[in-house]
């Protein structure tokens, strides 16, 4: 497959939290890509030095825009300058898409579970918006799990009593007024009603910090979900 | 998203592995020979820093195999043992 690095223009910013962003670039030739891949992002500095990293899609594609989501990581070579440094208008190299394991197409017609950790939100939400697109049949319930109300991704698209999705926000250090469950980690409890309403059925995508994953990983095992049906990505 | 020291999983191997495989290595099933455990190539652990990567067996940490980048190249062992594949990319 050979992926090749393709010129890619930042065309917008927005932010999501203090600390994350969306970033849209136009990418010429850019040929599609499936809800849960991602791209590398290569900077080459004045000098010729080079680093890359690896970020997930947001959303499907819409011709040769892209979207990706970034959070700024507070002593990381990359993510801070791509959140805030790199201007509007300048050029990166991507390459992908990338993956065919941690994806979601819109024939899949099983139900789905969603669970996701702070930023390991993105790659759900470009499933969540493939599959609104597609005006697929196929059930969706997203579990989220943020430290504060200040930390949640997509506000528009993934609140609680949005179209098409069931959506459950889990707070880990403080809540949002109003909510009836006091601030923590997620538990085996916090996804017992959504793993019975899969049936033994369809497929789960964990995605997360490397320690919120091995933690659902290990409740969706202990609720009785076949370990083959449970689909993880860590970033660390 | 990868910008931290921790490990990540095979799903990040997919930039690397394209520059010298024409198959789409994520989905490529793997047993570890020490445990028995099976299943993608996405869900090994893989443990940086760039540009040297290690691919580990979720269940007893024994290399699957260790990617290291340079300019012009990649490195590739399978399995952890000495001997390592050297691919031109450039």
């Amino acid at each position: 497959m050979a992926a090749d690095w393709r010129r890619a223009h930042l065309v917008e910013r927005l932010p999501q939290t203090a600390t994350a962003r969306s970033l849209a670039f136009t990418v010429p030739g850019w040929p599609g890509h499936l809800a849960g891949q991602h791209v590398d992002v290569r900077l080459t500095g004045d000098d010729g030095y080079q680093a890359a990293r690896s970020y997930s899609l947001a959303a499907p594609a819409e011709g040769e825009r892209i979207e990706l989501g970034v959070q700024a990581v507070a002593d990381g070579e990359v993510s801070p300058y791509l959140a805030d440094g790199l201007p509007v208008g300048a050029d990166v190299e991507v390459r992908g898409p990338l993956g065919f394991w941690f994806v979601w197409r819109p024939e899949q017609t099983g139900p789905v579970l969603l669970v996701g950790g702070g930023s390991g939100v993105v790659p759900l939400t470009a499933m969540i918006r493939a599959h609104r697109e597609a005006k697929s049949p196929s059930d969706f319930q997203l579990v989220y799990s943020v430290r504060t109300p200040e930390d949640f991704w997509y506000g528009d698209l993934l609140s609680e009593g949005a179209d098409h999705l069931d959506v459950d926000v889990l707070y880990t250090r403080r809540a949002a007024p109003g909510s009836s469950r006091a601030p923590g980690r997620i538990s085996a409890d916090d996804l017992r009603g959504h793993v019975s309403r899969l049936a033994g059925a369809g497929t789960v995508f964990v995605c997360g910090p490397t320690a919120f994953v091995e933690a659902v990983s290990d409740h969706l095992v202990d609720l009785g979900r076949d370990s083959g049906s449970i689909r993880t990505e860590r970033f660390g | 998203m990868g910008d931290t020291p921790l490990h990540r999983d095979g799903n990040w191997l997919a930039g690397p592995l394209s520059e010298i495989l024409a198959v789409e290595p994520t989905r490529a099933w793997w047993r570890c020979p020490t445990c028995g455990m099976a299943g993608p190539l996405a869900q090994l652990h893989v443990y940086g820093p760039e540009p040297g990567l290690t691919a580990r067996c979720p269940g007893c940490t024994r290399v699957a195999l260790r990617l290291v980048k340079e300019a012009d190249h990649v490195w590739l062992t399978m399995g952890g043992a000495t001997g390592a594949f050297r691919f031109r990319t450039a």
